[in-house]
């Protein structure tokens, strides 16, 4: 990066122009990594500066932890970073650099549809995200066990209960641990919630979780009698994150509710310890079977000093050639609907890998509107931390579900109120 | 110096001593503990304290909104409760070991023995170790398929699953606390122990006295101010406990290793939205019973070194 | 008697080893077991590979699988032993598992494929230490950096905060003046306030004095630790005032008598406090998280954390750094904890 500035000045210097012109534009991209994404970045922010002499982004990669607590009080203190990447989508929303007036709008409409919404709130409904990697939840099932078991593998449609029964036959026949096991998140369950009922939505299109009893029954009855690793979500407390990735590695756990991100470590370390898959999530007695949406985008911020070439960076990772490197490099399912429409090769992946990454992008068309909606809706975050804390005090048996659903409730309404 | 000693007079110049720490301290640790007050009198989820409603005492009737404090179920923040009677049980276990191993240990490693600071190094470096690193290596050991277990399997006495029953995990959690800042309380002792002249020892061994009582006669008291020190951070780093509680079991299972400090995390700064307002009223709640509770033991203490 | 009066108060007799002095080793060897195991078995977890890491019940030792090299194949084998079957006892190399049974080759015959089921082969393990978690580090960003910004922030911090702290402590524990009490007691009443809610307040002090993204923003914050001073105050109300006043009798200034008199004879406080300081500073995180985002300013514990993302942590690099990190502190602790020996006992007692 250095040296661009130096050729840059060279260059200018060499012309005869005035000095100033010169100074380059620093860009903060502050970054955090679930795998290599920041590198991939720091890749191609190379190749756009090479592209844009007089801009230099640099790539910082921090925790995560100071995205999610330390970004926004750094926002609002106007001393936060040019870009970064964010998860808390909608809850950043104010701080936000609309990217209409500099980028081609209809190529991000066209390219991006319903991702751009996720980051709009209210009536601020400008371009504000470009979203990097979207996930999908679903379910990895270990093949290898139902095959030793000898018991067929539920087909397209099944439900819940379906899969219920038989990976409880497969635990039975084999040496297995947990018939099931989901991440202790409360972005996990929304899918299954939605399958078995749950709104999240009233009728003012305000969050609530009306209809979440009967999923909030079913699971914690499944925790009870054994279907569900009880460890995961009752030896853990607070709002904290949980995955039975370890588990399922361990060829412990049958059928394992995590999602699209996980599928480069299991290539990496289940290696040929046995055979796995990713099937479509089950459905549920409210009818879809529904996965939940998620993931991260590049978002710039209206505090930048350089709004031009922040926009033209997070435009230039949106082309859809760029885009679609980045896809492959970083193993992510593409946003980008004319980068998942043709297709992605995802790079240094086993077969199982790809077809997986391709299980999990067929899955999008079932995911429900309601899930869609709860991605984008400002206010999940708060809802994810409330589900997660009461549904684990009703499975280990600190209050009744009955109870955990009406301190839900309340503890809903005291967020609402205190977020106006 | 001495000119300004002649101009002072030698007790005010204790303030040209104090100076420089007072500048720093007001405004780094003074002056945000006066913010903090303001925010506790403040809600909505802002961060800036001119953006923020000023709301009373409506944080604090929030959080001491009870119809029977010892019934957790009947306050309006149960969450709260839950982890202010978490904490009382905690503190009372946690403080009580920490001081009488760290006591203990001391006192052996300040004895003649042989690779002295090999020993020392042993007892110190977990309090090196960041509050993740504590907990991933404590989950090695105690997770289900832990080092534990396998080595009960083999033993036959059969493994049991600790992190999912609450008294264990709660159990564990005491003893994860005083195994990383034990050598903390430890090294403060190791220096009072330092300080008591070795002669007043010869003079009492001369004198025939009784070990124990020359234990509780003379190292004791001569030990009292650090003693003081230690007890007085044990209490008030007791009650703050959280990192690697946090880091090792999350505050469960349910809300069981739940301590005010995770509230108070969760509420402010981890969870959405950010209430700073209810947590710097927590903090300050907390703060109220700690200043009455150090008091009481400075009046103690006051009282044995007096008599 | 005499003898259990040595093991309660001082040092071990001349000559033969008594009882007590069995029970303090007994109590040591088991503080290796308790305290310094997990330490060692850190350390030997940093060399493992993620696979390694994640293993039910994980193991003492790093193992990998060995490989073994067969004509027709271009990558090397996993390498396993038959354990049963017709084939028991040799050792032969996979070339597909699926479904629980396995495609094996016997590398003296390569042309001949055998399938035989997972429980009849068992892998062939060797102890190998997974060095690539360390120079991967080094690869990646700019370690040296790092090293530099932590070790100026804790150098820095630490000769402060000691500066400042005992002239402060000095002030509290050997003058008579109004307010004594009131400060003393303000001092240890901000430790009550818990850091995790002053650090927003903090950050927008320091913010607004124009130290953020700035490693002062580190180090001035942190010389104001109200423990310090508590911690020496106490430690100097034991210094005899009588020597105090024979040094004022010969028109010694108070600032020689705090500094040829106090600060030697507060030594092994002085050697506590530093450790701690030194331990405070370099291990901090919470704080320079908030206040130094740029990667020029980094400090070592802010990389190290890097490696954690939102739903997955990248633990072998972490463990490196982790034991990395841990090096130059425990070093420096090895050589202050020999200070925390000569104070008022060798100097002033008599």
């Amino acid at each position: 990066m250095k040296k661009t500035i130096l050729t840059t000045t060279a260059m200018v210097a060499g012309l005869g122009m005035v000095a100033g012109a010169a100074s380059a534009q620093e860009v903060r991209f502050m970054c955090y990594s679930d795998g290599n994404e920041c590198e991939v970045y720091d890749d191609l922010a190379n190749r756009f500066e090479a592209d844009n002499p007089g801009i230099d982004v640099i790539v910082d990669v921090v925790p995560y932890q100071a995205i999610l607590e330390n970004l926004p009080v750094q926002l609002a203190a106007g001393t936060g970073p040019d870009l970064a990447k964010v998860t808390d989508l909608g809850g950043l929303n104010e701080y936000y650099l609309d990217l209409t007036d500099y980028v081609d709008a209809d190529y991000w409409e066209n390219s991006f549809g319903e991702t751009l919404n996720w980051y709009r709130v209210g009536d601020r409904q400008g371009i504000y995200g470009m979203h990097s990697q979207l996930t999908i939840t679903g379910p990895f099932v270990n093949a290898t066990l139902f095959e030793q078991a000898g018991i067929e593998m539920p087909g397209e449609g099944a439900t819940w209960d379906d899969w219920a029964t038989a990976a409880s036959a497969v635990v039975e026949a084999t040496d297995a641990d947990f018939p099931m096991a989901m991440d202790r998140s409360g972005h996990r369950v929304a899918g299954p919630a939605i399958s078995y009922g749950a709104k999240y939505f009233d009728a003012e299109g305000n969050g609530s979780f009306d209809g979440f009893d009967a999923f909030a029954e079913a699971f914690v009855s499944w925790n009870e009698d054994g279907t569900m690793a009880r460890d995961v979500w009752a030896s853990q407390g607070g709002s904290t994150y949980a995955d039975a990735a370890q588990e399922f590695i361990n060829g412990e756990v049958v059928f394992y509710y995590s999602g699209s991100w996980q599928v480069g470590r299991m290539d990496e370390q289940v290696g040929d310890f046995f055979d796995w898959q990713v099937v479509g999530s089950p459905c549920g007695p409210a009818g879809p079977c529904s996965g939940m949406p998620g993931g991260a985008g590049v978002v710039g911020f209206e505090g930048t000093e350089n709004p031009e070439a922040v926009a033209a960076f997070i435009d230039f990772l949106a082309q859809e050639d760029v885009y679609a490197e980045a896809t492959a490099r970083t193993r992510n399912l593409p946003a980008h609907l004319g980068v998942a429409s043709a297709g992605v090769e995802f790079e240094d992946v086993s077969p199982a890998a790809q077809g997986a990454l391709n299980g999990f992008a067929g899955a999008l068309p079932d995911v429900s509107p309601i899930a869609f909606a709860y991605q984008g809706y400002a206010g999940n975050r708060a809802m994810f931390g409330i589900t997660v804390e009461r549904v684990s005090q009703a499975i280990v048996g600190e209050l009744s579900v009955a109870d955990a659903m009406e301190r839900a409730a309340s503890d809903l309404e005291a967020a609402m109120a205190e977020s106006q | 110096m001495l000119a300004l000693q002649r101009k002072l007079g030698v007790n005010r110049l204790a303030w040209a001593f104090l100076l420089p720490n007072l500048i720093l301290f007001g405004l780094f640790a003074f002056l945000p503990v006066i913010l903090n007050v303001f925010y506790a009198m403040t809600g909505g989820d802002n961060v800036l304290l001119a953006d923020r409603p000023d709301v009373g005492a409506r944080n604090f009737v929030t959080l001491l909104d009870c119809e029977n404090y010892l019934d957790v179920n009947s306050c309006r923040e149960d969450k709260f409760w839950r982890a202010v009677w978490n904490t009382v049980r905690f503190v009372i276990l946690q403080v009580g070991f920490m001081v009488g191993f760290a006591l203990l240990t001391a006192i052996i490693l300040n004895r003649d023995i042989r690779a002295r600071g090999f020993f020392r190094s042993v007892f110190f470096f977990p309090v090196l170790l960041s509050p993740v690193v504590v907990a991933l290596i404590w989950k090695w050991i105690l997770q289900r398929e832990g080092v534990l277990n396998a080595f009960l399997d083999w033993t036959g006495a059969g493994g049991i699953n600790w992190l999912v029953d609450a008294q264990w995990a709660f159990g564990w959690s005491v003893f994860i606390s005083v195994w990383a800042h034990m050598g903390f309380y430890t090294l403060i002792l190791l220096a009072g122990l330092q300080a008591i002249p070795r002669d007043v020892y010869e003079a009492a061994l001369m004198d025939r006295a009784n070990a124990w009582r020359t234990f509780r006669r003379i190292t004791l008291p001569l030990l009292a101010p650090t003693m003081l020190v230690v007890l007085i951070l044990a209490l008030i780093k007791g009650v703050q406990t959280f990192d690697e509680v946090y880091a090792f079991t999350g505050g469960g299972p349910g809300t069981a290793t739940t301590f005010i400090i995770q509230y108070i995390y969760e509420e402010g700064f981890a969870g959405a939205p950010r209430l700073f307002g209810l947590a710097a009223a927590a903090s300050l709640l907390v703060a109220g019973v700690l200043v009455v509770l150090t008091l009481i033991q400075l009046r103690i203490s006051r009282n044995n070194v007096d008599g | 008697m005499a003898r259990v009066l040595s093991f309660l108060t001082a040092t071990r007799g001349k000559g033969r080893l008594h009882w007590t002095d069995w029970v303090s080793y007994a109590y040591l060897i088991f503080g290796i077991f308790l305290m310094f195991g997990p330490v060692v078995w850190l350390v030997l977890s940093s060399f493992k590979s993620a696979n390694e890491l994640d293993r039910f019940p994980p193991r003492f030792l790093p193992y990998a699988q060995e490989t073994v090299e067969v004509d027709g194949f271009d990558d090397p084998l996993l390498a396993f032993t038959v354990v049963d079957g017709e084939l028991e006892g040799e050792i032969v190399g996979q070339t597909r598992r699926a479904a629980g049974r396995a495609e094996v080759i016997v590398p003296s015959n390569p042309d001949e494929r055998f399938r035989l089921t997972v429980d009849q082969i068992e892998p062939i393990e060797r102890v190998a230490f997974a060095t690539e978690n360390y120079s991967q580090l080094f690869e990646r960003f700019n370690f040296l950096k790092f090293f530099w910004n932590s070790t100026f922030i804790t150098v820095t911090a630490t000769l402060l905060m000691l500066l400042v702290n005992s002239m402060a402590a000095f002030a509290l524990s050997k003058y008579e003046f109004r307010g004594r009490t009131s400060v003393l007691l303000i001092v240890i009443g901000t430790l009550m306030i818990p850091q995790t809610v002053v650090l927003v307040p903090l950050f927008l002090i320091v913010t607004e004095l124009g130290m953020f993204n700035s490693l002062w923003g580190v180090i001035i914050p942190g010389a104001a630790t109200p423990t310090g001073v508590f911690l020496l105050r106490q430690y100097m109300i034991t210094i005899p005032d009588e020597i105090l006043d024979a040094a004022r009798m010969d028109k010694a200034s108070e600032w020689k008598i705090f500094w040829r008199i106090i600060i030697p004879l507060s030594a092994p406080a002085i050697a506590v406090l530093a450790i701690l300081a030194i331990m405070w500073r370099w291990n901090d995180f919470l704080w320079p998280l908030i206040v130094l985002t740029r990667t020029e300013n980094f400090t070592l514990q802010l990389a190290l954390n890097s490696f954690q993302g939102e739903l997955q942590t990248d633990w072998p690099s972490l463990l490196a750094m982790t034991v990395l990190t841990l090096l130059p502190i425990a070093a420096v602790f090895m050589f202050l904890q020999k200070y925390i020996a000569t104070g008022i006992a060798s100097t002033g007692g008599k």
